[in-house]
């Protein structure tokens, strides 16, 4: 019963999102302010519902209803609670629910943030988000039902991809889902904004805050992709340019170059036409995404399995929301009024290269992705376009932008110095210097790349902190006022300025994460007990091999215990483990973190009885790589937090739109 | 600055990135792209020694020799085998009978591997491997001949 509620409500959703998609944009038309004012409570319902179906399919994995073929094909009995809960976003159908879940959170929260918004706009914005959702509802009923029955239910079910039963699991998928929807909101600005004629800086400060969201997510998400990835595929890789990681990484470009192009717009009312596009395209990578990782058209370690008629499904969603996006777009682009006015060497002639550049590796990354697609539909070649060339083409384009990040941060807005800007980097510069130098003394065996980009991680990170630093210490603050003044100081400089250092920062510090790995050490081997082999500092030793019995798994265990000269510094207990409901196995690695670097310890079954094949590696610094990340989106939210960035600041926004030149 | 003279400057840094990026696209994708085959195709074109490329079949029954350094087995579509040598570890979902993709460099003796990737799970099989055998007309739907699951 619980089911065929959650089914019914699904539906009703679909209803409500088809009358949303329509009424609203007809009060716009007709100027009708009723019409136009059903959409928010629309929407709340249409949340609503989702959510109760949502739960229903939960409830269904909790309670191991097998005469559900979804919780037949993706669960066991004896599977863990948790995993009964995450499981429900760990195969096809279920993650599309998720997808639609989150759409319909975003939309909730846009209805409720009426305040601030013109009617017009409110509504039309509403309006394609439910455009969206219709879409994706029917793809579900159609295509997708997570409701299905079994006429003959079974007693036990197939259980879940043992790759999937991972805690990363349980939330990296809802963070890049949160990324990815998010972006759907930006789109829908910009398309509303197409409609109602009313892209200014007023829209610029609307859609920011959605933006950053967006990014705040699909950068932790992809940070936390990459760290389950790292740590349960057992290659102790952490970035493999695989068509599903692309797919993230594209929509993470364009919204970063977004987030930029959105500054200009607000503060000079300038790229307006660059920016509503930007956001156009955000969404549109991200259903791109959502096509190359639904479709299976393109290999990939990440895929599910695939029905063909699904792919088609949503490409005629891309179809239809990029071409009619697009239209719109062309239709309606050459109707805006050009904006400010600046030198090419000033704070928006750098986020302009910033925008430049990031969108020339997103367009690499995708001709990298889809180019053996392109080539397999015309010449019936199968090429695969693997890591050498996006580390060939996108490294060469994003070192450059590192490099100039720090000197564009120091521009001033309209009409900048650049030496002047150089200048107050000397400090930076110079931080770099003296590590490009130590590293050169001390490791000269060490690669020179990864002594170079440690040296551009230093200034990067001291870069970032330039501007606040000259402000705080600068015009001899501290001479005259002391601490006092210094704090004051820090007190006045804006939250959304402390965001974009440490965004930036984070950019450094995963930087030096990636330099450090030259540094790292790796020995493959097969090890019978008490074998010992050295990697980097340490020395492991194989004590013995044993077993052990999970809930539904059996496990081969290395017991390893690690000395840094004659010193034991820890244990670990790699293993191998065997699932016998799919017959398959999967390596749970032994990770020892030490000052941020970690001990990596992969096993598989050895080819002799009483041993194992081992994996051994010593990563120095390491974990840098994913703390980046996580300070990018601590960097986001810090801007976030900011009081006049906040959702809702009805009477500021009000008061801009009356002078919308008159932004700081 | 006139406004015209702010569009050229615009143009020219956007010609400059651009001129860059095609150029280390067109640099990269002749050097860094790899051509992937079945068994059959490789008997087939006769490639030199030397190529890099991919090739995508089942792991023949029996044919796994391992030692210390390197494991040994070949790569079949049921017509033709290609002997693989691999000295890395090889995945945990390597198994005799089922579906896997390698890269690396062609000799006399067969495939010097420098990548093995097995699939994923029993559900899913490397698309070029399903195609391959596909070609060869040894695909079946469901089949438990050789491990080969929909």
């Amino acid at each position: 019963m619980i089911v065929e509620t959650g089914h019914f409500a699904l539906i009703l959703a679909l209803a409500l999102a088809c009358f949303n998609a329509v009424v609203p944009l007809w009060g716009v038309a007709t100027r009708d302010s009723r019409l136009m004012g059903t959409a928010p409570s629309i929407a709340l319902a249409g949340f609503g519902f989702v959510a109760l179906s949502y739960a229903a399919l939960t409830y269904a994995h909790i309670t191991s209803d097998f005469s559900l073929l979804n919780v037949y094909e993706n669960s066991a009995s004896a599977k863990p609670l948790i995993y009964k809960i995450t499981g429900v976003w760990g195969n096809h159908e279920g993650s599309m629910l998720l997808w639609v879940l989150i759409l319909a959170v975003f939309a909730a929260a846009v209805a409720l943030s009426a305040r601030a918004m013109p009617q017009d706009l409110h509504a039309a914005v509403l309006a394609v988000q439910s455009w969206i959702s219709a879409a994706f509802l029917l793809f579900i009923l159609l295509t997708s039902d997570p409701f299905a029955r079994i006429a003959n239910p079974p007693i036990e079910g197939q259980d879940l991809n043992p790759l999937l039963q991972d805690p990363g699991l349980a939330i990296h998928p809802p963070l890049l889902y949160l990324g990815y929807v998010g972006l759907s909101i930006t789109f829908a600005f910009a398309a509303g904004a197409l409609i109602c004629g009313r892209i200014d800086a007023v829209w610029a400060r609307l859609v920011r805050p959605w933006t950053l969201i967006a990014w705040v997510f699909l950068t932790l998400g992809i940070a936390m992709g990459s760290y389950w990835a790292y740590y349960t595929l057992g290659w102790g890789g952490f970035w493999f340019w695989d068509p599903v990681e692309n797919a993230s990484l594209m929509p993470w470009l364009a919204a970063t170059a977004l987030l930029h192009s959105a500054a200009v717009m607000e503060k000079r009312d300038a790229l307006k036409v660059w920016t509503i596009f930007l956001a156009i395209l955000a969404f549109s990578l991200s259903l791109i995404g959502t096509f190359i990782v639904r479709s299976g058209v393109l290999t990939s370690v990440h895929s599910f399995a695939n029905d063909p008629q699904r792919g088609e499904f949503i490409l005629a969603i891309l179809v239809f929301f990029i071409g009619g996006a697009l239209l719109l777009f062309a239709l309606r682009a050459n109707t805006l009024k050009p904006g400010g006015f600046f030198a090419p060497i000033s704070r928006e002639g750098a986020l302009v290269l910033n925008n430049l550049v990031l969108t020339t590796c997103c367009a690499t990354v995708f001709v990298g992705t889809l180019y053996p697609l392109a080539l397999e539909s015309f010449t019936g070649e199968k090429i695969s376009v693997g890591a050498p060339f996006f580390n060939a083409t996108v490294v060469p384009l994003f070192l450059p932008l590192v490099l100039l990040m720090p000197i564009g941060q120091n521009l001033s807005w309209k009409r900048g110095d650049f030496f002047g800007a150089a200048q107050r980097l000397y400090f930076a510069l110079l931080c770099g210097l003296a590590m490009l130098l130590v590293l050169a003394s001390w490791h000269h065996n060490g690669p020179l790349t990864s002594i170079l980009v440690s040296g551009l991680g230093v200034y990067v990170i001291v870069g970032a902190f330039a501007e606040i630093a000259n402000r705080l210490f600068g015009r001899v603050a501290l001479v005259k006022g002391g601490l006092a003044q210094v704090w004051q100081h820090a007190v006045g400089v804006p939250l959304s300025t402390y965001g974009t250092a440490l965004a930036h920062a984070g950019i450094g510090v995963s930087l030096l994460g990636l330099a450090a790995t030259g540094w790292g050490a790796e020995k493959i081997l097969t090890m019978k007990p008490g074998d010992s082999a050295n990697v980097g500092p340490y020395q492991l030793t194989l004590t013995r091999i044993g077993t052990a019995m999970g809930p539904n798994y059996t496990a081969k265990i290395g017991h390893v215990v690690i000395r840094e000269g004659a010193r034991e510094i820890g244990a670990l207990d790699p293993a191998v483990r065997f699932y016998p409901t799919r017959q398959m196995s999967r390596a749970e690695a032994g990770i020892k973190t030490l000052n941020f670097g970690q001990i990596y310890v992969g096993v598989s079954d050895g080819v002799k009885p009483g041993t194992v094949d081992a994996r051994i590696y010593w990563k120095p610094l390491v974990a840098f790589i994913w703390i980046g990340g996580l300070i990018m989106g601590f960097g986001g939210l810090v801007s976030l937090s900011d009081r006049r960035l906040r959702i809702g600041v009805a009477h500021r926004v009000r008061k801009l739109a009356a002078a919308p030149q008159a932004a700081e | 600055m006139t406004r015209k003279k702010k569009r050229l400057t615009l143009i020219a840094a956007a010609m400059v990135v651009l001129g860059t990026a095609a150029g280390l696209v067109l640099y990269a994708l002749r050097d860094n792209i790899v051509f992937f085959y079945g068994p059959s195709e490789i008997v087939a074109k006769d490639l030199p020694p030397g190529t890099h490329v991919r090739i995508g079949g089942l792991v023949k029954q029996g044919s796994l020799k391992r030692d210390a350094q390197t494991a040994r087995f070949e790569v079949t579509d049921g017509k033709h085998e290609i002997a693989v040598t691999y000295g890395g570890a090889l995945p945990d979902l390597f198994r005799e009978g089922q579906g896997v993709v390698a890269e690396g460099v062609l000799s006399a003796a067969g495939l010097e591997a420098t990548q093995v990737l097995a699939k994923h799970d029993e559900r899913y099989m490397p698309k070029e491997v399903v195609d391959a055998l596909k070609k060869s007309g040894r695909w079946q739907e469901n089949a438990d001949v050789g491990g080969v699951a929909q």
